[in-house]
This record gives structure tokens, sequence and C-alpha cells, in this order.
């Protein structure tokens, strides 16, 4: 590898290095959360590399746990995860350039993180090798901090005692997400009609009510952005 | 349906949503209609995920610190994330809390 190649990467890696602090304790609560629950550290670990993003794997090991149905979890995992239509769609124009495999192997390590500085630097680059290694570089980072700790906190989550209450790591995660991501009026309103119908819709069969409180949101939301832009 | 193949069809799933748009063929943009759902989708669903997690018990609302310290330890994490913006503190400090409360009553 050449020095501007392994430049690429190493910026890459530097860009998303602070987010990588705020990661692991997500990837730790998230592993012990796996390996207190019932589908066991194993499959808890396996989602990591099969799954690959941290919101969806805790909201499906948190309804597995409830014993949903099989049709519930994968429909709340996927809906979680249709942002990724949105970061997929912004990144199409410069990844159109790269080499069709990197085209294809690229998006599966795709996440918010990796997204997030990779269309920041692109304003201000324009040669495709770079981008594509700058972008690999900070998915990487990501990719292997997710791995360790979801790994260790399994691994931990496995022999500590369900009287130590860790299971509320997931909701305080959770937590920490949503507070920033209430960015404005319609957010809040859309967090608030979800919330509210969630609580209300707890008894619902099937563990449907987070789905039902989700999609209220998500429409009200969509109104309140309409009705005062 | 056993756990491991509904675990690969959401990765698969996730990463055909990853794929999309950089996936297909030609110059294709995302369209307006869609947009303006899919910011909604994280406020929404992490609400829907949190608020039943820590304002019910045993399937009824209950808020009181005795019966149910996980709002109140909620509410104490909530005050670090919007103060310090630091997701590492606020679950140490909910955590914390949480065993605060359980060890108290």
């Amino acid at each position: 590898m050449s020095e501007p190649q392994r430049q690429a990467y190493r910026d890459g890696l530097t860009a998303v290095a602070p987010l990588l602090v705020g990661v692991a304790p997500f990837g730790l609560a998230f592993g012990v959360a796996a390996g207190q629950s019932s589908i066991g550290a194993g499959l808890g670990f396996a989602t990591s590399q099969i799954i690959f993003a941290g919101a969806a794997q805790l909201a499906a090991v948190q309804l597995f746990d409830a014993g949903a149905a099989a049709a519930v979890i994968i429909a709340t995992a996927l809906v979680i995860n249709a942002r990724h239509l949105m970061y997929s769609a912004a990144l199409a124009p410069h990844f159109r350039e790269f080499p069709t495999v990197w085209r294809l192997m690229l998006p599966y390590v795709m996440t918010d993180q990796a997204f997030a500085v990779s269309i920041t630097r692109y304003e201000a680059v324009s040669d495709p090798d770079y981008k594509r290694r700058f972008y690999l570089g900070a998915a990487l980072g990501l990719w292997f901090t997710w791995q360790s700790t979801t790994g260790l906190g399994a691994l931990a989550g496995a022999s500590v005692p369900a009287s130590w209450s860790l299971d509320f790591a997931i909701p305080l995660v959770f937590l920490a997400l949503l507070i920033p991501a209430v960015t404005n009026r319609p957010g809040l309103v859309a967090a608030i009609v979800a919330g509210a119908i969630a609580v209300a819709g707890a008894e619902v069969p099937y563990n449907l009510g987070l789905m039902i409180g989700a999609t209220s949101g998500i429409v009200a939301g969509v109104v309140a952005e309409r009705l005062n832009p | 349906m056993n756990p491991w193949i509904t675990v690969v069809i959401i990765g698969v799933g996730t990463y055909l949503s990853r794929l999309s748009f950089v996936g297909a063929l030609g110059s294709r943009a995302m369209p307006v209609w869609a947009e303006r759902p899919l910011k909604y989708v994280a406020p929404s669903v992490l609400a829907a995920l949190v608020l039943p997690a820590v304002l019910l018990r045993d399937g009824a609302l209950d808020v009181a610190p005795a019966s149910n310290p996980r709002f109140l330890a909620a509410l104490a994490a909530a005050v670090v994330v919007i103060r310090f913006k630091s997701v590492s503190w606020a679950i140490v400090v909910g955590m914390g809390s949480l065993w605060l409360l359980q060890w108290l009553v």
C-alpha cells in the first residue's frame, strides 16, 4: 500500500475516532443485555456480525426476550434500519465511481457514524479512490469497536446475576440516543405520540404496540411538519 | 421460527436497505415524499422503545420510586444526557440511581 492510500484509511479512522468513544459503552451495554437475554450470548453476539446495527439489535433482543412473534421482530428491526435508505441515497452519487466489488461490500459496514463523517469529508474532496478508502477506514474502525465491545459485554453478561438489573442499560442507551435525535418541534411531536401510543398499547398482542407506536409517531411528525414548517 | 433464521432475515433486509441506492444502476435519487417520514423514524422508534420500559411496571403505569425505581433512574440519566451530552455517564448515573433506589426501598 502506498503512503497516500494509507493516509486515506488513516484519515477515515481519525475522523470516526471521537465517535467510537460513544459507541463503546453502547456495545458493552448491548453485549451484557444480550448475554442475559433468552437468546443467549452466542446468538446475541452473532447479531453484531449478521445485522451490525446497534439500535435494531437492541430492539430485536428485547422483543425476543418478550416472546414476540418473528414477523414482529423482523418488521420492527427493519423499520429502525430504514434510515439506511437515506444514507444510501446520499452516498450513491459518490459511490457510483467506485469499482463494483466495493459498491457491493461497502454498504455492509454503513452506519450512522461512517455516513456522517464520510458525507462531510466528501464535500471537500473529489478523488474517488480517496473517498472509498476514507469511508472504509472510518467504517472498519467502527466495526472492530462494535465487535470487540459487544463480544466482551456478551461474555460478561452471561455471568452476571439478574439481580444487578443490567437489562436496564437497554432503555438507558435508547434514552441517550433519543434525546439528541429530537432536534425540532415535529421531532418532539413524533416522539411524544410514539411513546404515548406504545405505552397505551403495551398489552396489544404480539408486542405490536412498539410498531403501532413508532408508525403513529412517524405520521404525527410528518403532519406536524406540514402544519408548522 | 428458529431465532437464527429471524436474525438472518433481519441481516439480509438491513444489508439491502444499505445497498439500495448505492447498488442501483444509473442515477436514482431519493423521492421527496420518502425523505420526510424517514426523518421521524429515529425519534419515533426510540421513544416507543424507551417510554414503556421506564413508565410501566407489570403492564401498568407506575412512576412511584418505591415500586418502579426505573422511572426516577431514567429521569436522572436524561438530565445527564441533556446537560453533559455524555452517553457513558448517562449509563453510569442511570444504573447507579437504580441500584441506590433498589437498595433504599
